[in-house]
């Protein structure tokens, strides 16, 4: 892998409520290359936006962070909030899901754009107002000079994704946190969004985490992919090798859970059982009440996640041979076979 | 032939705007928008029909004049023959039970100060399915059939996760017996896993049942799982319909094309490899003229511009809306 601009180590964060502590990053690992685009999937309370937010500093207001954050060389978790000020935006920039309710509905987009090249950069007005429209134009916004003046309400949802990821890269920073931008939006507009987002990571050479539950959007768009499960990551490695040889357990569930090649109106394979409570994680491997191969040491023991060559890693005691790819070990193993989605959520 | 259950006949449906101080003031007449343009379709017994689109084009709009929620500004919606608006109380009321809808958010389409057997048994009573007496009974049978744990009669809506409140949403609806379920993005919020879980048993309940089923949603690959046949609509009108298989491995309108096109593929080796689609969705407040699909649409001529296509059969396909659909399906 080239130099990585992003180095996470052992970064946890629990948050406390109410007397319960709820561990909702354990020891996540990762690094982001430049101009690379690394894919956090999982379900919903995997963890994949908290590590984003751990990331940026703002899980830190809400919990507890642990771990190193190294950004060019400089560990940001040690920062004050008026240093990370001047990382966050600048360097880093961040997309939400929300393009409804992540704009100022009060304010004009122009005025929005504007405010962030003024808190980032010493550009004068008319540089600014120019350097708006330019990031306008460059996100495909038609008319772009005639629509400073609009608010967000003028705009459609698909367009409004676009102003915010002109607004998050207007300073030019060298990596954008991208947290599902594209899950409110229509297939043909997230295909365009997504389009984009590659396109601008590639032309500005930016590092790009890209955070989705789709695994369609993973193969299409991500160099390399994070599977996580519970707050932590299970499998990791390059896109191709991922999702043509998945190795743990749940990242073959939930390759397989996707209704693509499978006989119409059949039963889909779903994984038996539901994610564990944040608050009553198994000691273990927090998969192991859910998994097929589980023995012994699944549920005394937590996996590490390890090295398994070609700048693969994987936390599984038994890790699905990756020979023939899913189908076949769809075929070989009761796990796979119907009956196993028998509910589960009782 | 198999037997129509419920009949769509070229229904639109335009919502008035209230006229603005300023459209007063300019004598502008009032603004409309244009949620359905003349659907037609019939749904047979015992299969899935299901119904994509982008949002906007008209999918919920449909399915809830479907349900009696918006009454068509014109053209027909039967049941049996029947037509279902205007009828007399008694008869509509035995048509909404016989034609249940289920709702996409379930966590607001359940009462959170209702038990789920509360929830249950009060469709049970205001439809008259059951004595009294046998209520408990019948939701327990109910609980079972979705697999939901007996113990969850006692409990609220909120102790239940997104998947489970899905399941209670079905038992509900199955709880009068219906013939039609209506699903609106039945399991759009929820996870890949639980997603599966949910379509695994609504698959399940309708072999068991017999139940006909309208399945509207945007999710593409789940679509193509659960139908028998398909409705692609843009802007308000259906523009292909025809057998599942057909339509996705074989899209003859220019718009299903780029629908699916869109999707992304699980393969990484499609990478860069989609054609996609310029442009959004028009405002139905302002229906281009002739074909509703022209402005984005790389094979348009001007015939396009001023000319609405109608739905015509192809051979070995199903019904397109697209003046080109000859030229366009031996090009591909």
């Amino acid at each position: 892998m080239n130099n990585p601009i992003l180095e996470v180590q052992g970064l946890s964060t629990t948050f406390h409520r109410g007397g319960v502590t709820l561990p909702a990053l354990r020891d996540v690992s990762f690094n982001v290359g430049k101009g690379e685009v690394l894919g956090l999937v999982g379900e919903s309370g995997s963890g994949k936006s908290v590590t984003l937010r751990s990331v940026l500093g703002l899980a830190r207001r809400y919990g507890e962070v642990t771990g190193q954050v190294r950004w060019q060389g400089q560990d940001l978790t040690g920062l004050s909030e008026r240093e990370m000020r001047h990382i966050r935006g600048r360097e880093i920039a961040m997309i939400f899901q929300e393009p409804m309710t992540s704009l100022n509905p009060l304010l004009t987009v122009g005025r929005q754009l504007t405010e962030t090249l003024k808190a980032h950069t010493d550009l004068n007005r008319r540089a600014r107002k120019d350097r708006a429209i330019e990031m306008l134009d460059l996100v495909g916004i038609p008319a772009a000079a005639s629509r400073l003046s609009d608010y967000p309400h003028q705009f459609s949802g698909g367009m409004r994704q676009r102003v915010m990821i002109a607004i998050a890269l207007a300073v030019g920073p060298q990596l954008l946190l991208a947290d599902e931008p594209t899950t409110a939006l229509d297939v043909t507009i997230q295909a365009q969004i997504l389009d984009l987002i590659l396109k601008l990571s590639q032309d500005m050479d930016m590092g790009v985490i890209l955070v989705t539950h789709d695994l369609g959007v993973v193969a299409q768009t991500c160099d390399r992919v994070a599977v996580m499960y519970a707050g932590r990551i299970v499998e990791q490695g390059a896109v191709r090798q991922v999702l043509k040889g998945p190795r743990h357990p749940y990242t073959v569930g939930l390759m397989q859970s996707v209704p693509e090649g499978v006989a119409p109106r059949t039963q889909l394979y779903s994984v038996p059982g539901t994610p564990p409570s944040l608050a009553a994680l198994p000691q273990g491997c927090a998969f192991a009440p859910r998994c097929a191969f589980v023995s012994g040491p699944c549920a005394a023991q937590r996996p590490e996640l390890e090295s398994v060559g070609e700048g693969r890693e994987l936390a599984c005691f038994h890790p699905v041979e990756a020979l023939d790819g899913v189908a076949s070990k769809a075929g070989a193993h009761p796990a796979s076979s119907p009956h196993m989605t028998e509910e589960s959520a009782a | 032939m198999s037997e129509t259950v419920l009949e769509v006949d070229n229904v639109t449906l335009a919502f008035p705007i209230s006229r603005s101080l300023m459209d007063v003031v300019h004598r502008r007449p009032g603004k409309v928008v244009r949620a359905l343009n003349g659907v037609s379709l019939a749904l047979q017994r015992g299969e899935t029909l299901g119904v994509v689109g982008e949002s906007g084009c008209g999918k919920s709009t449909l399915a809830r004049s479907i349900v009696r929620l918006y009454p068509p500004t014109s053209g027909h919606v039967r049941h049996h023959g029947q037509d279902v608006f205007g009828g007399e109380a008694k008869k509509d009321r035995d048509y909404n039970r016989r034609v249940q809808m289920m709702f996409q958010d379930p966590f607001s389409s359940l009462n959170p100060r209702m038990t789920t057997g509360q929830i249950l048994s009060e469709a049970l009573r205001v439809h008259e399915m059951r004595p009294e007496a046998e209520i408990p009974a019948r939701v327990a049978e109910l609980l079972d059939l979705v697999r939901l744990p007996q113990d969850a009669a006692e409990k609220l809506p909120h102790e239940f996760s997104g998947g489970q409140r899905q399941r209670i949403a079905i038992a509900r609806a199955l709880a009068v017996e219906p013939e039609v379920l209506i699903a609106d993005e039945l399991v759009s919020a929820l996870d890949v896993s639980v997603q599966a879980q949910v379509v695994n048993l609504l698959l399940e309940l309708q072999d068991r049942l017999g139940l006909t089923i309208l399945f509207v949603a945007h999710d593409l690959r789940l679509v193509r799982h659960v139908s028998n046949r398909v409705a692609v609509i843009y802007l308000g009108r259906i523009v292909e319909i025809g057998d599942s298989e057909t339509l996705f491995s074989n899209p003859s309108h220019p718009y299903s094309q780029a629908l699916l096109s869109a999707a992304p593929s699980l393969d990484p080796d499609d990478k860069g490899q989609a054609q996609h689609l310029s442009g959004e969705l028009p405002s139905p407040l302002n229906v281009p003229p002739g074909c509703a699909f022209h402005q984005r649409c790389r094979f348009a001529s001007a015939r396009c511009k001023s000319d609405i296509p109608t739905l015509r059969s192809l051979p070995n396909r199903g019904e397109v809306a697209c003046h080109h659909a000859e030229e366009i399906s031996e090009n591909a």
